[in-house]
């Protein structure tokens, strides 16, 4: 190769291994493609095949279009930043977040009004009901965490992002996974777990993005400028770590034929269901509580100028929290055949968790003291604040939940739902958002957002949207919960299944009004994030907006 | 860290910080909260407590069981004990007495309606409809029209077995055969017998309609299960085709789809999954809604 290239430009071994490494998956992607087992598995090959050639392509380009030094790590002795991944995964997770809340708000429809399924298998609520889910948790909320994550560790290690093509490798494989994943859906390609409904080639696929993810976000932890790890690190790295163990436990599979999409799970009966929510609860708590923990120690004190509440508590509540959470997923098998012994421990560990997890609202809220004015003037902060609440009231019901008298009447109802989304909306999306309105400016080097009045609509507007959703599920919840168990004076069921659905009815419209205003909040971000983005750039090249480094003393 | 050499204390609370800033970040020093701490240690004393009351850890070959022994399948099967037990004084006078007793008795007919109205809804309503109106190829179970039979007897023998069910007792009565489909009749006398059948039961039809040859095919072909008359035979399970009931639609090409393609609905048996006073209380239901022999 040397002979060939100029003596100064010199590819990478990165580069060449991508090259290589590619060119073979479009070989053998078009291999399968020939010979398919299904049409949908065809498409997918050829997916695999075009998104392989398009990297060679880009990597080649790249190459030829580059300057043949590496870029500096540092420049006039400020770390250069490697923004352009963090660009592409801000970009991605809000429009990907306004797909997802856009299927919330037809799957809503759908169960109040079953014929806008439309007798169409593609858009069955069967098959958005995935499509759903995924969208805002792993192609919305994961791009979040991806890009923040890479943020926050690069400004806080005071460090370069480690590695030249594998950061971009990371952000765009793992939107290349939700593409196939999402893609899949439709087509009706799952492995019906909840939560990992992707078959075994995008498991594959995912399993190597992420522990390049791990990898590049530990080199960077490595190469730090500063002498101690912060506390938003600690929970992106519990985050990654713990959803690669989790990703590989519940997806063990194996496929028919490398040919066929289908594949068999190794696990079997009560077992299986046991691995399915120790993946399930724990992709609750470490992908929607322990990541976005990350996002909320960098962006709440960064955004009120404050310190942070308690260092402390951070670390005690970090280890309690990784610690219990990994054992609380049995609270979603009370009263099946899950053994006896497995549910109390599901559920006691769930009750001691209640505390660790506020350690997090604690941290959050009382960031703000000495800065509970800036709510009144900043919708971006108040939104960060409003999430916090949520997490709180949350990460309470939670446990109450998994005490099995409560569950005896919450389990299987919309409770859950409702649960799950005050959550979700008022924690997860609101965080996200307040990340999202915060790292536009810095990333683009803008003044601050094109207007914070939209910021004020999109929140009032969101909000009335939870409050909607979270109180028509609670009603509703217990609603069903009641009629399901209500039994007459001589011993008969009350009330029949059908007339338990009935009266859900209204409560599944009022859930639909609440999804459609928190889409509206949504498309109000994506119009004022995409404002900020192209108006016209500064002229000052400061620091992209941030306040100026403060050194470490 | 409280030593720390290079903390400062932040104006806005007097506190110390550890000293530490990232990103312009700095940490306080606070002390963890008190009541956060005594809620923490008092969920982990109540989850001990629990442990030792309730089943909890996995030993090798087994698991501590709890101090009282407690089971949720024991816990599970009281319940359903008690539930018989509330249930039992009814559930007697059902056993005791035959359908038509329990129809003719105000009481014991409310006992069974009672029981019957739920177990139809969350069993019987998905296909023959919440109030027992039917739907297409779902009898109407209101109206007197029996395919089946409606006396006490017909009912319980069919909720029992099912029709064309997988269980041996189960009502046979050979399927109608796929006329057009495996070219027993030609198109033409299909459409003839279409409109034979509909001018029978009073409805409209075309003024071309050849009428002769569709009377000849319908003695034919048709007679021998939906009779001369074209009344229906219950012994096959042949529908009356000459009234204004139907189990599809009157309109002329449901008609000929059904001639063409056969028809051959069925129901499951109901026997092993539903217990006999359960059976018994439908029974009475499906009588009681309007149609009973």
């Amino acid at each position: 190769m040397a002979h060939v290239e100029t003596l100064q430009k010199r590819m990478t071994f990165g580069e060449l291994g991508l090259l290589i490494t590619f060119g073979l998956l479009a070989f053998a992607s078009i291999i399968i493609f020939a010979r398919a087992w299904t049409p949908e598995y065809a498409f997918h090959a050829l997916l695999f095949a075009a998104g392989s050639i398009a990297a060679v392509f880009a990597i080649g380009n790249r190459y030829l279009d580059r300057p043949a030094a590496p870029p500096p790590q540092t420049i006039d002795g400020k770390p250069n930043y490697n923004l352009g991944p963090i660009k592409f995964a801000t970009i991605a997770a809000v429009v990907w977040g306004v797909a997802g809340f856009l299927v919330g708000l037809i799957i809503a429809l759908q169960l109040a009004y079953p014929w806008l399924n439309l007798d169409l298998p593609w858009i069955s609520f069967g098959r958005l009901r995935p499509l759903h889910t995924s969208a805002v948790i792993f192609a919305f909320g994961g791009n979040v965490l991806i890009g923040s994550s890479l943020y926050v560790v690069q400004r806080t290690c005071r460090a370069r992002l480690a590695g030249d093509l594998a950061p971009w490798f990371v952000v765009l494989g793992y939107n290349f996974f939700i593409v196939v994943a999402g893609t899949g859906y439709l087509l009706g390609i799952t492995q019906s777990k909840e939560y990992a409904e992707p078959e075994w080639y995008s498991d594959l696929w995912l399993t190597v993005v992420w522990v390049v993810y791990l990898l590049v976000y530990l080199a960077t932890i490595w190469k730090r400028k500063e002498p101690h790890i912060f506390v938003a690190n600690w929970f992106y790295l519990a985050f990654i770590l713990t959803i690669a163990v989790l990703h590989l436990g519940n997806n063990a599979t194996i496929p028919l034929s490398l040919f066929s999409p289908k594949s068999y799970i190794v696990w079997a009966g009560v077992q299986d269901a046991m691995v399915q929510w120790w993946y399930g609860h724990n992709a609750v708590g470490f992908f929607l509580t322990a990541g976005f923990l990350g996002l909320m120690y960098y962006f709440v004190p960064k955004r009120a100028e404050r310190p942070i509440y308690s260092y402390r508590l951070s670390i005690i509540h970090f280890w309690a929290l990784i610690f219990l959470y990994i054992w609380a997923g049995p609270h979603h098998l009370h009263y099946t055949a899950l053994p006896d012994w497995a549910q109390t421990l599901g559920m006691t560990f769930s009750v001691m968790l209640w505390m660790p997890s506020w350690g997090g609202m604690i941290n959050g809220l009382m960031t703000l003291s000495g800065a509970w004015d800036k709510l009144r003037t900043d919708p971006v902060l108040r939104m960060m604040a409003v999430s916090v609440a949520f997490y709180g009231m949350s990460t309470f019901e939670g446990p109450m939940m998994s005490v099995k008298a409560v569950n005896s009447l919450s389990h299987y109802t919309d409770w859950t739902i409702g649960h799950v989304h005050s959550g979700a909306l008022g924690w997860v999306a609101y965080i996200s958002f307040g990340a999202v309105y915060c790292l536009v400016p810095w990333l683009w080097n803008r003044p601050g957002l094109y207007s914070l009045r939209l910021v004020n609509w999109h929140f009032w507007i969101s909000t009335l949207g939870i409050v909607l959703y979270v109180s028509a599920m609670w009603v509703s919840g217990i609603l069903q919960g009641l009629m399901w168990r209500a039994y007459t004076a001589l011993g008969f069921l009350e009330y029949s299944f059908i007339e338990t659905v009935e009266a859900m009815h209204p409560f599944y419209v009022i859930r639909a009004l609440g999804g459609l205003l928190f889409l509206v909040g949504g498309l109000i971000m994506a119009w004022n994030i995409w404002k900020t983005i192209v108006a016209v750039e500064p002229q000052s090249t400061s620091d992209s907006g941030q306040p100026a480094l403060v050194p470490a003393e | 860290m409280a030593d720390n050499k290079h903390e400062q204390i932040d104006t806005v609370t007097g506190k110390a910080t550890t000293g530490h800033v990232w990103d312009g970040v700095s940490e306080l020093n606070t002390p963890l909260p008190r009541w956060w701490l005594w809620i923490f240690y008092a969920t982990i004393v109540w989850s001990v407590g629990y442990w030792i009351v309730y089943p909890s850890w996995p030993l090798v070959t087994s698991y501590t069981e709890g101090a009282f022994g407690w089971k949720s399948r024991v816990a599970v099967t009281q319940e359903l004990d008690a539930l018989r037990t509330q249930r039992a004084a009814i559930v007697s006078k059902l056993e005791g007495a035959t359908p038509k007793e329990i129809a003719d008795s105000p009481e014991l007919l409310a006992l069974a309606r009672a029981q019957g109205r739920v177990a139809f809804a969350d069993n019987c309503a998905p296909c023959h409809g919440a109030g027992g109106g039917g739907a297409k190829g779902f009898p109407n179970l209101n109206d007197d029209d029996w395919i089946w039979g409606g006396t006490f007897e017909d009912i319980e023998q069919t909720i029992r077995f099912g029709v064309r069910s997988v269980h041996d007792e189960s009502r046979q009565g050979s399927p109608m055969p796929a006329f057009g489909r495996d070219g027993l009749l030609k198109n033409e006398e299909i459409e003839a017998v279409a409109d034979f059948v509909r001018s029978r039961a009073g409805l409209q039809v075309d003024a071309k309609a050849d009428l002769a040859l569709g009377a000849r095919v319908f003695a034919d072909n048709c007679a021998v299960c939906h009779g001369e008359d074209g009344k229906g035979k219950r012994e096959v399970g042949a529908a009356n085709i000459v009234d204004a009931i139907w189990l599809y639609s009157p309109d002329r090409a449901t008609i000929i789809e059904g001639i063409r393609n056969g028809r051959g609905a069925s129901m499951p048996n109901w026997v092993g999954r539903l217990d006999d006073v359960t059976i018994k209380a439908l029974t009475v239901y499906v009588h009681s809604l309007g149609g009973g022999e």
